[in-house]
């Protein structure tokens, strides 16, 4: 046994194993990539490199007209979950002198009595991303799109900084006994709405969606509002007007006062 | 002769320790999700549950049963004692500390990724790491296996290895080279996100990589469950091996086409051309040879052992088997599972058809009866049968090991039939959430609901395992004997050097993963701008 040679084409296990095992092999290759593709009239290929390129996977330029452009402006902000999460004291220092002039909507210490969004302990990546909105036109406000017009980058990432590092300060109307609604435990699968707590705290946080604890209802109410009425449009893919367009105008005041009663 | 029980012990104490806990969370899984449970809590525990359950049942549990049945029987197939036993003792504590690594991060809620990663999702990087201590744990005894092997064929040269031992390693080998691409994921996808050098991941690459191990890690898993159809079966229901050759050829094809059809998970990624996965879509469809191989000889070495029991007739032999035998009974359902399984197995391979039950409850169904079923229940007789040796005590709780079987099949069909019917009429899998009071969805209610008592049936039936072994070590003393393996009908003196040796088999394995992934993974690495910002897990407020 052992003086019998495996590696030799006259071993027949060798050579019927290795046979089939290519003759497999090539056979499936020329079925996959080449016969099944040209079998296939709407993939409308010029030959057999085309459909061995097709079938391989190989990037095809796309022949298509340009997309159509929206006729207003989108965000142009790209998030990615570890933006901005990094201290700089020197930000924070000139972050805290620029926010004098937000100062008057937005509070002394980032907390609003004025139903403008309370922005201490707010991520800054938050934060950042819509004074650049404003700033571009993506999200338009009378009253921010005039400050951020003026502002230069380093202005916004300072003023992000700042906010992000004020602690947050719990809510003027604090209620813990509110019971969470379902749409923010489990938001409602067969609208295609995902909990608000799995984006916005409580379950999990991802990147771009703000902390919503003791916001006001005013405001919450009126954002989601203007998500689905299609007034506001800065989120990227459409992701909240998706959301809200689908609420119940029972679901929107639930959501509002709920997240103006936590800390 | 058993000479490192303590070692063997181990490895099967901590194998079905963890077993039971996983088993736990599985039936809990399967209430929370059900219209049975008021939703009242939060979906996170969900994820957390999965993930546990899931790397528990699959990374822990059957690469601890595979190490230490592959130690038994290289020591009871080649009759001498283990080569580098301390090296043995390293793993195990490699892959026990590994288990913990990974499950602390995982039960503070800092990794709910599930054990197959999912990718762009990036979870607490200790969480890879422990996953990649089991591994490198296991690769230890493969290194074992192969060295034990070696020296023995040193010491007996031309004699053809034991079948026990050679499928054994075929095992072995066939996970060593498997688990490289779940490797290769981690150590140059996951971890540098995971530990914050870098902030984006190529998920479409990291996916096919894990898809080299997803599939054949199935067969690592089944390979201890068909060492034990043919090497267990016969000799517990006094009856012979129908073939020694059929065996071995079985085994070699597990090693050669078990590899190269991972991309059939992946049949509605974007990454991966179609023509590759029509490519592993036939490689697919060749690993039912094996199968069907096995079922024929194990079928075979029934008849054999009833006709020497004087069993007659064209199917009245099958009355004649040892029903009352907890092998015989194991091993008769494990096949029916695995024959169901292995039909729904067929319509998940198919290109076309697994449109229609791709990411459905179908899916879990089918993994579960394969896995769950057919190759857990022979782990079940797996440990029974190895348990008096390990001991030195009888085990002979028969009735109560019956039972445990019942429930055990019982139990799987009624999870898994009702999951298939699910996945049919479109229940997505891996949700911690269904709203039944939709119009929708509420059909599906009563299924889900007949799964929940399915699950319940298992987790009574894993409980009664336990307890049977835990009795085993409490039973009066007693001279068992040396361990024996079945011996074939004609046993074999010579045989081919293909059918003793991996070096041509190893080959084409290798060679035939190059031909269905190198493709595929060289042009995702090539291409520009094909990753995306990671999504980090368990980030809290």
């Amino acid at each position: 046994m052992s003086e019998q040679k495996l590696y030799s084409f006259r071993n027949p296990w060798f050579s019927a194993s290795v046979g089939i095992t290519i003759v497999l092999a090539v056979l499936s290759a020329l079925a996959g990539l080449i016969w099944l593709p040209l079998a296939q009239s709407d993939l409308k290929l010029s030959g057999i490199w085309d459909a061995i390129c097709s079938a391989a996977g190989v990037p095809r330029v796309s022949t298509q007209a340009p997309s159509l452009q929206p006729d207003f402006k989108i965000s142009n902000v790209v998030m990615t979950s570890e933006m901005l999460t990094r201290k700089d004291a020197v930000s924070i220092g000139r972050g805290a002198t620029l926010a004098q002039r937000c100062a008057i909507c937005h509070g002394p210490q980032g907390v609003s009595d004025a139903h403008s969004p309370n922005l201490a302990g707010q991520f800054a990546a938050v934060t950042y991303k819509e004074l650049v909105d404003f700033k571009t036109g993506a999200r338009v406000s009378v009253v921010m799109s005039p400050f951020a017009a003026s502002m230069s980058n380093q202005d916004m990432l300072d003023v992000a900084a700042y906010y992000a590092f004020l602690p947050r300060v719990p809510s003027n109307n604090l209620d813990p006994t509110i019971p969470a609604p379902p749409i923010v435990v489990t938001g409602a699968p067969m609208r295609n709405i995902a909990p608000c707590g799995s984006c916005h705290g409580d379950t999990d946080t991802k990147a771009g969606s703000p902390w919503l604890g003791g916001q006001s209802a005013v405001y919450i109410k009126a954002q989601l509002q203007a998500f689905a009425s299609g007034a506001r449009r800065n989120d990227i893919s459409q992701q909240m007007r998706n959301i809200a367009r689908h609420m119940t105008p029972e679901e929107i005041d639930q959501v509002a006062r709920y997240y103006e009663a936590q800390p | 002769m058993l000479t490192s029980k303590r070692l063997i012990l181990a490895h099967f104490w901590l194998a079905f320790a963890a077993f039971g806990l996983a088993l736990v969370l599985g039936a809990w899984q399967m209430f929370v999700r059900s219209p049975l449970n008021a939703w009242h809590f939060n979906p996170e525990f969900y994820y957390r549950s999965v993930t546990a359950h899931g790397s528990i049942m699959g990374y822990v549990l059957p690469t601890l049963v595979a190490m230490g049945f592959g130690y038994a029987i290289s020591e009871a197939a080649l009759e001498k004692p283990l080569l580098g036993r301390r090296w043995a003792w390293t793993g195990f504590w490699l892959v026990a500390a590994g288990a913990v690594v990974a499950m602390i991060p995982v039960s503070l809620g800092w990794a709910s990724v599930l054990y197959t990663f999912y990718p762009p999702m990036v979870g607490n990087p200790f969480y890879y790491i422990g996953v990649v201590m089991v591994v490198v744990g296991s690769w230890i005894w493969v290194a074992l296996m192969s060295i034990n092997l070696a020296a023995w064929k040193r010491d007996n040269p031309g004699k053809p290895v034991p079948l026990a031992m050679f499928a054994n390693v075929a095992g072995s080998y066939l996970w060593g080279w498997t688990a490289v691409g779940a490797a290769l994921e981690i150590i140059f996808q996951i971890l540098p996100v995971a530990l914050g050098l870098r902030g984006t991941i190529d998920a479409g690459l990291a996916r096919v990589f894990f898809s080299w191990t997803l599939h054949a890690i199935v067969y690592f898993w089944l390979i201890p469950t068909y060492i034990a159809y043919y090497t267990i079966f016969p000799r517990a229901i006094g009856g012979r091996l129908y073939s020694d050759a059929m065996a071995r050829i079985s085994f070699i094809l597990f090693l050669v086409v078990a590899m190269p059809i991972g991309v059939h998970h992946l049949f509605t990624d974007p990454q991966v051309g179609a023509g590759f996965k029509f490519m592993h879509s036939v490689f697919t469809g060749l690993v039912a040879l094996p199968t069907l191989l096995t079922v024929f000889t194990i079928c075979a070495s029934a008849e054999i052992a009833s006709r020497l029991r004087g069993g007659s007739g064209a199917f009245g032999w099958v009355k004649a088997l040892p029903w009352a035998n907890p092998i015989m009974l194991a091993t008769a359902l494990s096949l029916v599972m695995l024959g169901f399984g292995g039909a729904g197995g067929l319509i998940n391979m198919s290109y076309q058809l697994d449109a229609s039950i791709h990411n459905t409850q179908w899916i879990t169904g089918h993994f579960h009866l394969i896995f769950g079923g057919a190759i857990v229940i022979m782990y079940f007789a797996i440990a029974y049968d190895l348990w008096p040796h390990l001991t030195g005590r009888a085990l002979d709780s028969f009735g109560l090991m019956r039972t445990q079987l019942w429930l055990w099949f019982i139990g799987m069909i009624v999870t898994t039939f009702p999951w298939h019917y699910v996945g049919v009429l479109g229940m997505p899998r891996r949700m911690a959430f269904y709203d039944y009071a939709n119009p929708a969805i509420s059909p599906q209610a009563f299924s889900v609901s007949m799964s929940v008592i399915g699950g319940l049936i298992l987790l009574i039936s894993g409980a009664l395992f336990l307890a049977v072994l835990i009795r085993g070590h409490r039973a009066p003393g007693t001279d068992v004997g040396p361990y024996q393996f079945a011996v074939a009908v004609h046993v074999p003196a010579r045989i081919p050097v293909a059918l003793n040796s991996f070096g041509l088999w190893l080959a084409l394995m290798v060679g035939l993963t190059v031909v269905n992934y190198g493709y595929p993974i060289a042009q995702l690495m090539v291409l520009p701008e094909t990753s995306v910002p990671a999504v980090y897990v368990g980030a809290g407020r």
